[in-house]
């Protein structure tokens, strides 16, 4: 170890000022170079990232280990390497026209990510301007409140045959059972972001005199911007999940289509192939919605 | 040009209890003064300051400023919150333009321009003006604030505890400019100010109204601070004066902290 001498400050500046002594402290023009310590073990970007790596690879042995030992005990559950080698072999075929379990599995995993996109689209047109609407007129949420909370519960496959009934094809019905999905997230999290507007920022506008429109566009909208996302974000998860369900039903393409089919025909096999890649579609999207939020929202990123 | 308050009540309901925040408050601010509301927190200084913004209608009682009774917010009695409270999308410069835009709307484009700028110039803020008040610090958003306030031209200023969420060395510094822009070059005549800070309020007011908590009024004093303008930061602390007014707010502050100790 090298010890480090420093030097005491040896000029202090007279300062003019006869009424007062001076206060500041002289300041040296040359400070000597001090070396800090090495940085603690595992400070590093690049180390974290390798112990997630690591940890999150060891959850996945773990899982297969597991699904491994089950596979065993029932011969009828495919393992994990049969599974593995069934998805790489429907990943070859993801786009033909026919196979086992009718077209491959990119076409479908396309099919359901369209629908899921028109009703989550649908819900967001209709949700966030509503949502706004309720999070600002507290009479409007009262009255729409206690519809909402009725609502809101019920799983968005029991209006199925409502949808189906008034619009007879199936496809259609499935995306605005999506539709319904997404609505009360979108809605629920956009009124609550509009209505959480601190009073102090109604009062800015008050003083100030904004036009209601200048209060909702500068003062209400960018607070609840982050909100608003979020429930987005929340409606996107819980509509890729219902998607599944709702081609189980009565749908004839798409990746729901596509488990039961296999379910159906080539096996438990493909249904393990199709969980896992629906699941990686799924942290995809999520993780998209997260560049958009923090995109938008550039206060989150400090 | 003055505030008169009469006999200002104002009670919220707290667990199901009425709770007079206000009571029986009579004052006034005098033409040219800068007054100052200390006080525990709870006694009442914001609900004060809020109910001569027209914010909050007192319970009873009566606010009027120049004869003409406060019935509810208007430019001519500007705030400044402690927390900033730009309009996040908008820059520094367009930040103070929409509010004198939407404030003074028979105000010339002109006017507004040349306003925005004289007061973005004055708390210098010109150079940053093209800044999003998220891209600034707390210092400069609460210093573009301030000049969004005096730039609708207010009559009266009120400030609620601006400095509070700033360092000390921003503080002193934006204090700086508040005295200047007060003294110089606005026409803003009355300033109400909240805050916590003893030295701040001595340094700043021409009268300190000292609040307390239940169950007496909500005014206890209010302590005149004569010392000369412009006053020094520095040297204003020997003045016989600040040392006279800091001992007198010292007291009666303690004497509500053990009133409330022992209640």
């Amino acid at each position: 170890m090298t010890s480090v001498e420093v030097e005491p400050s040896v000029r202090v500046p007279v300062i003019a000022d006869a009424e007062r002594p001076a206060v500041e402290s002289a300041v040296t023009t040359e400070a000597p170079w001090l070396e800090p310590p090495p940085l603690p073990k595992g400070a590093g970007r690049a180390q974290r990232m390798a112990s997630s790596l690591f940890w999150g690879a060891l959850g996945f042995v773990a899982l297969g280990a597991i699904w491994q030992f089950a596979s065993l005990r029932a011969t009828t559950l495919p393992g994990p390497f049969a599974t593995l080698s069934t998805t790489r072999e429907l990943l070859a075929n993801a786009f033909a026209k026919d196979g086992p379990a009718g077209q491959g599995i990119g076409l479908q995993l396309l099919e359901s990510l369209g629908r899921v996109f028109k009703g989550f689209a649908m819900a967001a047109v209709v949700g966030i301007p509503f949502g706004f609407l309720i999070g600002t007129m507290p009479r409007f949420w009262k009255m729409c409140n206690p519809v909402i909370q009725l609502l809101r519960p019920v799983s968005p496959l029991a209006w199925f045959p409502i949808w189906l009934t008034i619009l007879v094809k199936a496809d259609p019905a499935a995306v605005w059972v999506i539709f319904i999905t997404a609505l009360w997230p979108t809605v629920i999290n956009t009124a609550a972001g509009a209505a959480s507007v601190p009073e102090q920022e109604h009062d800015v506008a008050r003083v100030f005199r904004f036009s209601r429109w200048a209060e909702m566009r500068h003062i209400v909208v960018p607070h609840a911007l982050p909100s608003v996302i979020t429930g987005l974000r929340l409606s996107m998860g819980v509509a890729w999940m219902v998607i599944v369900a709702a081609e189980m039903l009565s749908a004839a393409s798409g990746i729901g289509f596509f488990v039961w089919q296999s379910y159906n025909g080539p096996g438990l096999s493909y249904v393990l192939s199709a969980i896992l890649l629906i699941g990686v579609i799924g942290v995809a999207l999520d993780l998209a919605f997260l560049a958009v939020q923090r995109k938008l929202i550039p206060e989150v990123r400090s | 040009m003055s505030f008169e308050i009469s006999h200002v009540w104002k009670s919220f309901l707290h667990k199901r209890e009425a709770q007079a925040v206000l009571r029986d408050v009579t004052m006034t601010v005098d033409p040219g003064e800068f007054v100052s509301l200390i006080g525990h927190s709870g006694c009442g200084k914001s609900t004060l300051l809020n109910a001569l913004g027209g914010l909050t209608a007192p319970d009873a009682g009566a606010i009027t400023l120049d004869g003409e009774a406060v019935t509810g917010p208007s430019p001519d009695r500007a705030m400044v919150f402690q927390s900033y409270s730009l309009l996040p999308m908008l820059s520094l410069v367009r930040n103070v333009e929409a509010a004198v835009k939407s404030a003074r709307r028979d105000w010339s484009r002109e006017r507004v321009t040349a306003g925005t700028e004289k007061y973005l110039r004055a708390v210098g803020l010109w150079e940053a003006k093209d800044k999003k008040p998220h891209q600034v610090s707390g210092g400069m958003q609460q210093r573009c604030a301030v000049a969004r306030a005096f730039a609708v031209e207010p009559r009266a200023l009120l400030l609620d505890e601006p400095f509070g969420a700033l360092d000390a060395l921003t503080r002193s510094r934006l204090q700086g400019h508040l005295v200047d822009l007060w003294t110089n070059d606005s026409e803003t005549e009355l300033v109400v100010m909240v805050t916590h800070g003893i030295d701040e309020a001595i340094l700043l007011s021409d009268r300190i109204v000292v609040m307390s908590n239940p169950p007496g009024p909500s005014v206890c004093e209010v302590i005149p601070v004569d010392i000369s303008r412009p006053r020094d930061r520095v040297s204003i602390v020997d003045h016989p004066e600040f040392r006279a007014v800091q001992e007198r707010l010292l007291a009666l502050l303690r004497r509500d902290d053990q009133r409330q100790e022992a209640a």
